[in-house]
């Protein structure tokens, strides 16, 4: 048998780590994943592939894909032999036939971020593997071929937490490009968690948007046949094919799979960690709804598809703090060097009287300071209560009923415009704030 | 008589069983319930694997263009079961029963289960996956002498609940999704259709000893693997009722038997399935045919094809099935009502005009078959399609594939059989670690041969009867009934043998509560009925009386001692001539007299004690 007899230590001998990967904890020898094995222990056989080790898995435990097609857990000591059946060898990925582009269709640019709703499954490890180009969008999504003559452009595949600042510029750009080049409107996949920052950011920094830019994202994995990924998908190109101009985030309307909302740029927040229908617009209607399989664009109070030069205003400042308010706050937390602090405030926009003075001092050193409420819904007034008469004294601007995280955003951006910011922060500049509510 | 084992019968069950704890991979409660709760409607997309290959049973199901709504009821489904949150980690009660079932079949237990996704994706997950974790492999247990191997053994979520499938909407109810089940597989070692009945009651049995599985009818169901030397493996899912299993087996034996012939008969007729569609409506312009008439009149058209050498391999004589169904359960997948063939031709409406026409637009000769399909032009294209295919299956014999349970003991195709490549990891549940320690730390049930013996020596049972309690699930039950001080005969008659006639006449004791007919027995322990009075009382009470009601209603309100010795004197004062001339040989004859007054109001014994006393008195 000689050098086809493992001895366990050389298994795991040595072992590598992947921090990246969930499934790439991978004991590394002459055995490689996908070879058939078969494990002698305590008086049984048990014959499979090598899968890769699971990164929450045990010491000294491999994963065996049997027959069967169950995937087991068996721990290999230096009591257990380990022989080699047969080398697994590369699968490679079949050609598929991938649906025929029609460049009669309107133009409609795909810009790929990351997260689930840009990614595919390795259906033999159950992966999912970000999209590195347009025919992976393609392959995983054939029905945007029938929709639209679709054009992907992988910009970065992050997870969306992962997203800085400096990157909504370069998505910016990108977008400006794509309308350039003569897209009707613009698909940005992107990951949920922070999708409402960048939607926020792109209204600000985009300006004479001649069509739509659509911000989409997925809940529900995409290696799951229930995943929204591709209703969603398929309802932001049908609003970005229609006849209106502005950022807008296509999300899930309910827990069916039937509608997507339209949400305006700035109002919208993630407010679920998992359901599908996570996004909802806050102090304000979503501006419309879409039916995918029916094609139907209903929108109300948004601005027309036009012939404008889209171009990018200010940049980005990352230098801003947000602190969340609370009892027993420190707060020495406000004197971090920022260059601009949002609050999240209590009730109307409320601070701890005792805080006062620190934000007071802030202003004094010229660090502009916007209070917004963690209620979410309604509108902060400093007029009220005497704290909030006191920040107001002090020169706090209130975010009125933006939400905390457009405040931020906008605040970084207002931060790289000559404008003076007090001014910038009071002037509704992308919708971001309404002046009634209901 | 069929002789299995010259047919090489194989059959391995697969039994999944309910399990009484939470659900597997959230905090709910494993109860089915009536509320309908909010609805879903949601799409299950098919993917293709990396490889390029779409799973072939995955790929026929969304065939169907189907949607499905979710009925979520809140006592009994959440986020988990809606697939809007991950799941939790999997219910530890539910993790023990599955390794105490995997250690009484004496299998070898994985050192971490690694949970997988199933792909299904006929709706019945919300998901598209069923999750399933093997927990044991290697297991065997001995019944009746045979070798019997068990493996593997796996913890899985039970699916959703069927309540409605209509056009293009199948409705499905949450309550059930995400039951946790023990499924184990048995090896393909049961050689007649009896023996599968054994060991699936044996295999119940230590389920239920585990005292933590649901029971009633669907908390157990058995899929059935069966082949013959020349056939092919057909799966048979969703028995439920254990005493049809070989009702199933047998039928399916015939059906294989049936196809083996068919082939036989088309390789001699060098049989050919033509590629072409014929478009036909044409020749049925005039037909009187009224579901011609109308799907003409919406539009709809007559399509056939040739299928040379299959006459009479269709439909057999006196309308004995044969191939027929098999091409009409194909055809079905493709959305249409059913087909016509010309082995059933002229029928319904359609005569021999238009049959004839059909045989020359054909070209048809004498051992050629045609079949049509009435519908939209594309569905009934596709429909033909499948035609084809199973037809060119049928010139190879049986093809493998996985057929439904219908309760009256026959089966219908589903669909292809699924192959082993259609299991993903789960992502969102990390691995589960099983240490050897807590292994062995486990208190396991007694096993069902130690149970017999033990009825035996403790009950005064004799070997057949703590058998049958055994082998017919009342193992359990006369158990309790033995820790409240009921006589075991009385309590084995009634389980044996009143039971049975009860179901003879049509009623369905086993729907009896345990409790209530714990009670019935201690009512008759406490003497205020007698035992003779049990059959009488359980009709009673099947028939939707209370306890106290039936007792009443059966006349059996008890007696006093003093009254059945003045009612005995009278029938003797009576009958004085015969007692006299006979003397205790009346005691036989008087006792049938006696019985008939007070059966099932007084004990049998105590009568006769009674009745020879006064009797004796009577005559000194």
């Amino acid at each position: 048998m000689g050098k086809d007899v493992l001895e366990a230590q050389t298994i795991f001998k040595p072992l590598r780590v992947s921090q990246s990967d969930m499934m790439q904890k991978v004991p590394l020898t002459d055995v490689s994943i996908g070879d058939k094995i078969k494990v002698e222990k305590e008086g049984r056989e048990y014959t499979g592939i090598l899968m890769p080790t699971h990164r929450f898995s045990g010491d000294r435990i491999i994963t065996l894909k049997l027959d069967n097609g169950y995937n087991i857990g068996l721990k290999v000591t230096d009591e257990e032999r380990v022989v080699l059946l047969e080398k697994g060898g590369d699968i490679e990925r079949k050609s598929v036939d991938l649906p025929s582009i029609n460049e009669d269709l309107p133009k409609i640019s795909i810009l790929a971020t990351g997260g689930t709703i840009a990614s595919y499954v390795d259906y033999r490890t159950g992966a999912v593997h970000p999209a590195q180009t347009e025919d992976d969008m393609i392959y995983s999504n054939p029905e945007l071929a029938q929709r639209c003559f679709p054009s992907v452009e992988v910009l970065f595949s992050k997870l969306s937490e992962d997203i800085e600042p400096n990157e909504w510029i370069l998505i910016a750009d990108s977008i400006i490009k794509e309308f350039q080049a003569g897209a009707e409107g613009v698909v940005v996949a992107h990951g949920t968690d922070t999708m409402g920052y960048t939607s926020a950011a792109l209204s600000f920094l985009l300006d004479d948007l001649p069509g739509p830019v659509v911000l989409v994202g997925s809940q529900r994995s995409s290696d799951r046949p229930s995943s929204d990924a591709n209703l969603n998908l398929l309802a932001a190109v049908e609003v970005a094919k229609s006849d209106i101009s502005g950022v807008y985030v296509v999300m899930h309307e309910n827990l069916d799979d039937n509608r997507c909302s339209i949400h305006m740029g700035t109002k919208v927040r993630k407010m679920h960690t998992s359901r599908r229908d996570s996004f909802k617009s806050v102090n304000k209607e979503p501006v419309g709804w879409v039916d995918p399989e029916e094609r139907i664009v209903k929108v109300e109070g948004v601005p027309c598809r036009n012939k404008k030069e889209p171009k990018r205003i200010g940049c980005i400042n990352g230098d801003v703090s947000m602190i969340y308010v609370h009892p027993g706050m420190d707060e020495g937390l406000l004197l971090n060097g920022s260059e601009g602090v949002v609050l999240v405030g209590t009730g109307l926009g409320h601070v701890p009287t005792r805080v006062i003075s620190t934000v007071k001092e802030l202003i004094d050193e010229g660090v502009p300071v916007v209070v917004t409420s963690q209620c979410l819904h309604g509108t902060v007034n400093c007029n009220v209560y005497s704290s909030g008469r006191m920040l107001a004294e002090v020169g706090v601007i209130p975010g009125k009923d933006m939400l905390p995280e457009t405040a931020l955003v906008k605040l970084m951006w207002a931060l790289t415009l000559d404008d003076k910011v007090e001014d910038i922060m009071e002037t509704n500049v992308a919708g971001e704030f309404s002046e009634r509510r209901w | 008589m069929v002789d299995y084992q010259e047919l090489g019968l194989k059959v391995g069950l697969e039994i999944h069983q309910q399990l009484d704890t939470n659900k597997l991979f959230c905090s709910c409660p494993s109860e089915m319930v009536d509320e309908i709760g909010k609805e879903l409607v949601r799409f299950l997309r098919p993917t293709a694997s990396e490889l390029g290959e779409v799973d072939k049973a995955a790929l026929m199901e969304a065939r169907k263009g189907l949607h499905f709504k979710y009925q979520c009821p809140q006592k009994s489904s959440c986020l988990v079961e809606m697939d809007e949150e991950p799941p939790q980690g999997p219910d530890p009660n539910a993790m023990e029963l599955a390794l105490k079932m995997a250690m009484m079949v004496n299998a070898s237990v994985v050192d971490e289960v690694h949970f997988m996704r199933k792909i299904v994706i006929d709706g019945s997950n919300t998901s598209g996956f069923q999750r399933t974790g093997l927990i044991a492999t290697d297991g065997e247990l001995v019944i009746d002498g045979n070798r019997i191997g068990i493996s593997p053994i796996c913890l899985e979520e039970d699916a959703g609940r069927k309540v409605e499938s209509k056009g293009k909407e199948k409705t499905y109810r949450l309550d059930r999704l995400g039951i946790p089940l023990i499924e184990l597989a048995t090896g393909p070692d049961i050689k007649t259709p009896e023996e599968a009945k054994h060991v699936a009651q044996y295999i119940g049995g230590l389920l239920r000893a585990t005292r933590s599985v649901k029971r009633g009818i669907g908390t157990i169901r058995e899929d059935v693997n069966i082949s013959i030397a020349e056939g092919a493996r057909v799966e048979i899912k969703g028995v439920q009722e254990l005493k049809m299993l070989p009702t199933y087996i047998e039928n399916e034996v015939e059906r294989q038997l049936m196809l083996i012939e068919k082939m036989r008969s088309l390789k001699d007729r060098e049989a050919k399935v033509s590629g072409k569609v014929y478009h036909l409506t044409d020749l049925f312009k005039e037909c009187s045919s009224k579901i011609v008439k109308s799907s003409l009149k919406n539009g709809k058209g007559v399509y056939g094809i040739k299928l040379k050498g299959f006459n009479g391999t269709l439909r057999g004589e006196e309308g004995k099935a044969l191939l027929g169904p098999e091409l009409a359960a194909y055809a079905k997948t493709a959305g249409v009502g059913g087909i016509f063939h010309s082995d059933e031709l002229p029928a319904y409406g359609i005569e021999s005009v238009e049959c004839e026409a059909v045989v020359n637009e054909l070209d048809m000769e004498g051992e050629d078959a045609f079949v049509l399909v009435v519908d939209e032009e594309k569905r009934a294209k596709d429909a033909l399609e499948q035609v084809k295919i199973r037809a060119i299956l049928a010139m190879k014999g049986v093809p493998e594939e996985t057929r439904n349970a219908v309760e009256d003991g026959s089966t219908v195709f589903l669909r292809p059989i699924s192959g082993g490549a259609r299991m993903y990891p789960e992502t969102d549940i990390p691995p589960y670690p099983i240490n050897p320690g807590y292994l062995e730390g486990l208190e396991l049930p007694e096993t069902p041969d130690e149970k017999i013996k033990r009825f035996k020596k403790e009950y005064g049972l004799n070997k057949q009867q703590s058998g049958q309690l055994f082998r017919k699930g009342y193992d359990l039950l006369f158990e309790d009934m033995m820790k409240e001080g009921i006589d075991p005969s009385i309590a084995s008659n009634m389980l044996l043998h009143t039971y049975p006639e009860l179901s003879k006449e049509g009623y369905e004791p086993d729907d009896l509560l345990d409790e209530v007919v714990k009670e019935v027995l201690t009512r008759v322990k406490n003497g205020e009925f007698a035992k003779e009075g049990i059959p009488k009382v359980l009709g009673l009470i099947l028939e939707g009386n209370s306890v106290d009601e039936s007792i009443s209603k059966a006349g059996l309100e008890v007696v006093d001692d003093h009254e059945v010795r003045n009612v005995i004197k009278t029938i003797i004062e009576n009958r004085k001539d015969f007692v006299q001339e006979r003397g205790m040989g009346a005691m036989g004859p008087l006792m049938g007299v006696v019985m008939k007054e007070f059966r099932g109001k007084v004990d049998g014994k105590k009568l006769s004690g009674i009745l020879k006393e006064e009797i004796e008195k009577w005559c000194s």
